[in-house]
């Protein structure tokens, strides 16, 4: 066949293209940044960032698992309710040791593997009745969300569930103290984030969620195993929250029935604002940090300034949302 | 074509001059072409020569980067988005556009519903589109989903639709790749009657034959180029073939090497049954290219994914060298060296939003990790390796896989199955809607393969392919098998006899 000028035969190209999609919630990051710098002398201060990058990171490393289950074309809308029953319980669990433990480090360990423990094991409820029971993401997921609300409601008895506060002075590191002067979510945050990266982009399992999500049919006449794969991404989401929800219940010692509303949403909107397209198919987790961090960062400027009322938060959150999503499909149309 | 008056019709469309660039790549140079009412047009051309790029400009869904349309004898600039409908334009895709969800009735009146006192009138709407179908000779029932119809079926409600619009100019991308030797009559006669009437027809396709007896001039592109437009009357199937590849064409088909008498049996399957088939018993030898004829919806492509695990079979036997397996899931006939590639590139071969590395090395992931992580240098080896063996053509590796010419989707779901380095490939349509220059490359293949000791098995509704290729044929009619034909007996009319059933197997051992 003759060479043709329109069809040069494929070669692997290596590069870096810059457009919209890629850049925009990194322009989106600078911009807040400098707007923070110019209201506020203060924002750039150790104190201030630390402190809205460690209130980041549980949203943040859920929304590294929601980055998994939305790339395979999932949703899971249980986290945050599940993140409470996973406090709540965890707190119990920690009390109800302490006579047969005593205080110390030995119960705040047996609580950091109950809460992960049982993150897999919700992981495993929702994953399951999704793939072989054959529900909607959504609606397993719409069902556990009340199910893990009300259950943390009742074991609270529609009140607070309380850490020991012995055991909260040992455990009160975990939130507060850190290596370097870098608290201890941030860190965790950053590695979560650095492997999650690393399987989204260098495992199979990676390239086999973006595939699923992106052709279900594809990928099983691909000889892809997608019942298994669905549902290892709901138990990695569940076992993330668990890893949340461990740094989290240093931060007040307690759990109540308003513990994690609406966590769900912001994790959903830090992973769509990353530029991680909602029906599956493709995602990154790089731009879920970014995503998640603007989220925090929105919240933090408006706390700095006295012009707009930091009651409009969601509002602008909101609109963040709406732009990112309007960029992504500015792109697929070019 | 003239009109009955004898004096040349002027043309009802025509692009002047026109150039098409994608960003820098320039797909289209300066193209004149035109079309006059009455008449069809074929236009014909290798895999990415940009026949259908032309066509979606001459439709309005691409702007030229230069030149002018003409339509009415009026330089138009056509509105996008299909909204050349409006205007009597109407384009049924390569890549059918229906709504799945949508009734057959509810998707041929789409944007356009009748309406009674505001409201839709679904009782005249249903009437009408029933009366659409009875024409087309369509069994299809204005209240069925588009999702439970066949290929062809789709394929007839988009003429329906088009039909329905009032089309002054009809423009079919391949209409008759995804069907039948009947469904194709139907469809030529409906074009008939609709030229007939005045109607313009462009029509693309890669059989020859079609263009043969259907068009009345036909244009040659290659890599963009216009090369010729030319009266049917003019050519000869080999003068067409030549003049789009831009050299002589000679043996279509390789010369068959019959595989050795005593070779052993690699694939035996035993009264088999799955969804759609029944009773199913045939035996692939070694170095064997075993075809599967029959017409669309036959049941052959069921046998092969009841055969690989696709879907769940509810009786019979299969064996493997001899031993007995089964396949509940892809991954284990994989393994076993037996490899499917399905006939629906878009909707179950390719992931079109990505890139061409990722689908070619997606059934054999397993083959690119080190040390638990993907070797990207590794997946780069074999695209370029698959790249050089099956002549894709792609702008570069990183572009989406939708976007490459139908023909070259093909080549790489090709490069994709051999991946997994298969003993038995079960090749589903494998040169659906790919040029004569590729399909001579592909047969070559595939000979090359049963020649060093590969077991295929072809799937194909093109009946020269079977013929020309296969050492054995196994006929099927209404999933079941109705004869296995060896030697002399492989022949157009043979094959059709069994497959339409006037003849079975039974028959031939009452009458042997
Ligand atoms: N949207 C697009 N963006 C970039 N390149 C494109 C786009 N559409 C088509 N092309 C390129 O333009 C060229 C011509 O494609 P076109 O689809 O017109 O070919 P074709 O003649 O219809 O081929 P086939 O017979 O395989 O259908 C190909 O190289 C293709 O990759
Ligand atoms: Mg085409």
């Amino acid at each position: 066949m003759s060479v043709s000028a329109p069809d040069i035969p494929a070669k692997p190209k290596r590069g870096f293209r810059l457009d919209l999609k890629t850049v925009g919630p990194l322009l989106a990051l600078a911009l807040l940044v400098l707007l923070g710098i110019s209201l506020n002398e203060n924002f750039l201060s150790y104190n201030n960032l630390t402190n809205v990058l460690a209130r980041s990171s549980f949203i943040g490393i859920i929304a590294i698992g929601a980055t998994f289950v939305i790339t395979a074309g999932g949703l899971d809308l249980s986290v945050g309710s599940m993140a409470a029953v996973i406090a709540g319980v965890m707190i119990m669990v920690m009390n109800w040791l302490i006579p047969t433990m005593g205080i110390g480090w030995g119960v705040v360990i047996a609580g950091m593997a109950t809460g992960i423990l049982l993150g897999g094991v919700a992981g495993v409820f929702n994953g399951t009745m999704i793939t072989r029971g054959r529900i909607e993401a959504f609606i397993v997921t719409l069902g556990t969300m009340g199910i893990f609300r009300s259950l943390v409601t009742f074991l609270a008895d529609g009140g607070t569930l309380s850490l020991n506060f012995q055991v909260a002075d040992v455990y009160r590191p975990v939130y507060y103290a850190g290596l370097l002067g870098v608290p201890w979510p941030i860190i965790v945050f950053a590695l979560v984030a650095i492997g999650g990266e690393v399987v989204m982009r260098y495992t199979a399992f990676g390239r086999y969620c973006a595939a699923i999500g992106s052709n279900e049919q594809v990928a099983r006449y691909s000889s892809i195993n997608v019942d298994n794969v669905r549902l290892l991404t709901y138990i990695l989401q569940g076992v993330l929250v668990g890893v949340a929800v461990l740094l989290y219940v240093p931060r007040l010692g307690s759990a109540s029935s308003t513990t994690g509303v609406l966590w769900e949403l912001e994790a959903i909107a830090g992973v769509i604002i990353g530029g991680t397209t909602l029906k599956g198919g493709y995602g990154r987790i790089w731009g879920t940090v970014v995503g998640v961090v603007i989220l925090g960062l929105i919240g933090n400027i408006l706390n700095l300034q006295s012009l707009i009322s930091p009651y409009l938060n969601g509002a602008f959150q909101g609109v963040i949302i709406i732009l990112a999503v309007l960029l992504q499909r500015g792109r697929k149309n070019a | 074509m003239n009109s009955a008056d004898g004096t040349p019709a002027p043309a009802i469309l025509s692009a002047n001059r026109i150039s098409k660039s994608f960003g820098e790549i320039p797909v289209l140079f300066s193209i004149d072409f035109d079309i006059k009412p009455g008449e069809v047009h074929a236009i014909i051309g290798e895999n990415g020569a940009g026949k259908s790029t032309l066509i979606k400009i001459l439709s309005g869904i691409e702007q030229p980067t230069s030149g002018t349309i003409t339509y009415d004898g009026q330089t138009v600039t056509l509105p996008p988005d299909g909204k050349a409908e409006g205007m009597g334009i109407v384009l049924i895709h390569q890549e059918l556009n229906l709504a799945e969800h949508l009734t057959a009735s509810e998707s041929i009146f789409l944007g356009r519903e009748i309406k009674r006192f505001g409201f839709l009138d679904i009782g005249e709407m249903r009437k009408r589109a029933a009366a659409l179908m009875d024409t087309l000779h369509v069994r299809v029932d204005p209240d069925d989903r588009i999702s439970t119809l066949s290929v062809a079926d789709k394929q007839m409600v988009e003429i329906a639709k088009a039909i329905s619009r009032d089309a002054r100019v009809l423009i079919m991308d391949e209409p008759t790749a995804v069907l039948s030797v009947g469904e194709t009559q139907t469809l030529f006669e409906q074009i008939r009657r609709l030229t007939a009437r005045g109607v313009a027809v462009i029509f693309i396709s890669h059989k020859l034959d079609e263009i043969m007896e259907l068009a009345d001039r036909v244009t040659v592109l290659r890599d963009g180029q216009l090369i010729a437009t030319v009266g049917t009357e003019a050519l000869t199937p080999d003068s067409i073939a030549q003049m789009m590849v831009g050299r002589e064409l000679s043996n279509l088909y390789p010369p068959k090497h019959e595989p050795d008498v005593d070779a052993p049996v690699v694939l035996g399957v035993r009264n088999l049954s799955a969804k759609g088939v029944r009773d199913i018993s045939f035996d692939l030898k070694r170095g064997e290219i075993l075809g599967f004829a029959g017409l669309i919806g036959s049941g052959r492509t069921a046998v092969a994914e009841a055969i690989v695990g696709l879907s769940h079979r509810t009786g019979g036997d299969i064996a493997l060298d001899g031993k007995p397996v089964n396949f509940t899931q892809v991954a284990q006939s994989v393994d076993a060296g037996l490899a499917y590639m399905t006939k629906d590139r878009k909707g179950k071969g390719l992931l079109l939003n990505m890139g061409l590395r990722p689908n070619l090395t997606l059934l054999t992931l397993d083959k690119h990790i080190k040390a638990g992580f993907l070797d990207g240098s590794s997946e780069d080896r074999a695209l370029e390796r698959a790249v050089r063996r099956f002549d894709i053509r792609a702008r570069d590796a990183s572009v989406a896989v939708g976007r490459l010419s139908g023909g070259n989707q093909q080549k790489l779901m090709l490069g994709k199955t051999m991946e997994s380095e298969p003993d038995i490939i079960i090749m589903d349509e494998p040169t659906r809607g790919i040029d004569v220059g590729t399909k001579q490359q592909i047969y070559h293949i595939i000979a090359a393969l049963a020649a060093e000791g590969k077991s295929i098995i072809l799937i194909s509704s093109e009946m020269q392919e079977v013929i020309g290729l296969s050492h054995r044929v196994v006929v099927m009619r209404e999933g079941r098998l109705t004869g296995v034909l060896e030697g002399a007996e492989i022949t157009e009319a043979e094959i059709m006899r069994y497959a339409a059933g006037i003849k079975s197997g039974n028959d031939e051992r009452i009458s042997a």
